[in-house]
């Protein structure tokens, strides 16, 4: 794929790196000459100087037949126009966006960033799958944020333990994925399989619905 | 004294009735030369302007006489656009020295907010132009200021 990278800081130099071990072809814009330079040097001709929000610097890029355009400086706005213009202008068909205030996720993606990523969020994610109490973990979040993968955990106490998947009273829009238990392979579960302690369930939930998914999974029985 | 929110000008002048006196509220982003002249112009007319910036001192250039709201804060972050009354704006400029800083909070404005007016100063012509396109009603000063001085020049 050919890959085109607006910004030469730390998150484009590992994407950039990152992206050529696969063996795409990758294209750096930055205005800066020193980082130029610097890329240059580590990785061959994959750079070049210029504003990656110009349209005639995106055109000398050949933006027209990039397959994905990735705005990775620490202006949020810069990435927002970035991407804005490879899409409208050039018709690239992914974009992707580094959201520095994570206040700018949501407003990227109504503005038409395919992907904007924020990394704030990303650590925060990251940190709550480690954090062991919490019982519902998001794995993913897909269908323009509407959608989600959760990991819940059965606690003891759960009113679902020692149920069967269908004597829950799961939300519509939610589905059980997968069912991951200590020793045993991950199991896809049926109407009939019944939940233990420390069962661990993959789930695909809409975010209207994961409260009452996690009220079913993990509310406690009562008395 | 609701009269002196009237767009007194235009009334006193003789040009409008008072019922055509039409109160416009008005949100300026960037108080720069520009920004500021603009907020005095409008101000002066008797409309409800706000004007923001992200640095206080820019608010030396608005006029003593200036009778709206100076407010500091990013026109790009919601909450500061809520707080300077985005939600009842008829209008919404942005006119700070970034392209794509005018660029974003005039969409968030036009796409978010649904502001009814929303005009922003793009420099670059080509960026402008793919703007354009997208139905954001931008301004080159690099294309007009060119223009005229081409007329100048061949008069």
């Amino acid at each position: 794929m050919y890959i085109i990278i607006v910004g030469g800081g730390s998150v484009g130099y590992s994407l950039c790196k990152a992206l050529l071990r696969e063996g795409h072809e990758v294209l750096v814009l930055d205005k800066d000459p020193a980082k130029c330079e610097k890329f240059e040097d580590e990785f061959g001709s994959v750079c070049m100087r210029g504003d990656g929000c110009e349209v005639a610097v995106l055109a000398e890029a050949g933006a027209s037949r990039a397959d994905v355009f990735i705005a990775a400086t620490n202006e949020d706005e810069d990435n927002l126009v970035a991407c804005q213009v490879a899409k409208h202008k050039f018709g690239v068909p992914r974009t992707i966006a580094r959201v520095n205030d994570p206040k700018n996720e949501e407003i990227f993606r109504r503005l038409g960033v395919d992907c904007p990523v924020s990394v704030t969020n990303v650590i925060l994610e990251h940190i709550e799958e480690k954090l062991p109490t919490h019982p519902l973990i998001h794995l993913l979040s897909m269908g323009e944020g509407k959608m989600e993968v959760v990991e819940v955990k059965v606690l003891e106490g759960a009113r679902s333990v020692g149920k069967a998947v269908k004597e829950l009273s799961l939300p519509p829009d939610s589905v059980l994925a997968l069912l991951i238990r200590n020793g045993q392979k991950p199991q896809v579960p049926t109407g009939d399989t019944v939940l233990n302690v420390n069962d661990r369930i993959i789930a695909l939930t809409t975010v209207d619905g994961e409260e009452a998914l996690k009220e079913a999974l993990v509310g406690r029985s009562n008395g | 004294m609701f009269w002196r929110k009237l767009p007194v000008a235009c009334y006193y002048t003789g040009r409008i009735s008072l019922e055509e006196a039409v109160i416009v509220k008005v949100i300026i982003m960037g108080c720069g030369r520009v920004g500021a002249q603009l907020a005095s112009l409008l101000d002066a007319e008797g409309h409800d302007v706000t004007v923001l910036d992200i640095n206080a001192h820019s608010f030396r250039r608005l006029p003593p006489s200036f009778s709206g709201t100076a407010l500091v804060g990013d026109g790009t972050d919601l909450e500061t656009l809520k707080k300077a009354g985005i939600e009842q704006a008829d209008a919404f400029v942005a006119v700070t020295q970034g392209d794509n800083r005018n660029v974003m909070a005039a969409q968030i404005a036009k796409r978010i907010f649904n502001v009814p007016k929303v005009v922003c100063r793009i420099y670059d012509p080509l960026r402008k132009d793919v703007y354009e396109a997208l139905g954001l009603e931008a301004l080159s000063p690099t294309t007009i200021f060119a223009e005229m001085l081409k007329d100048r020049v061949l008069s």
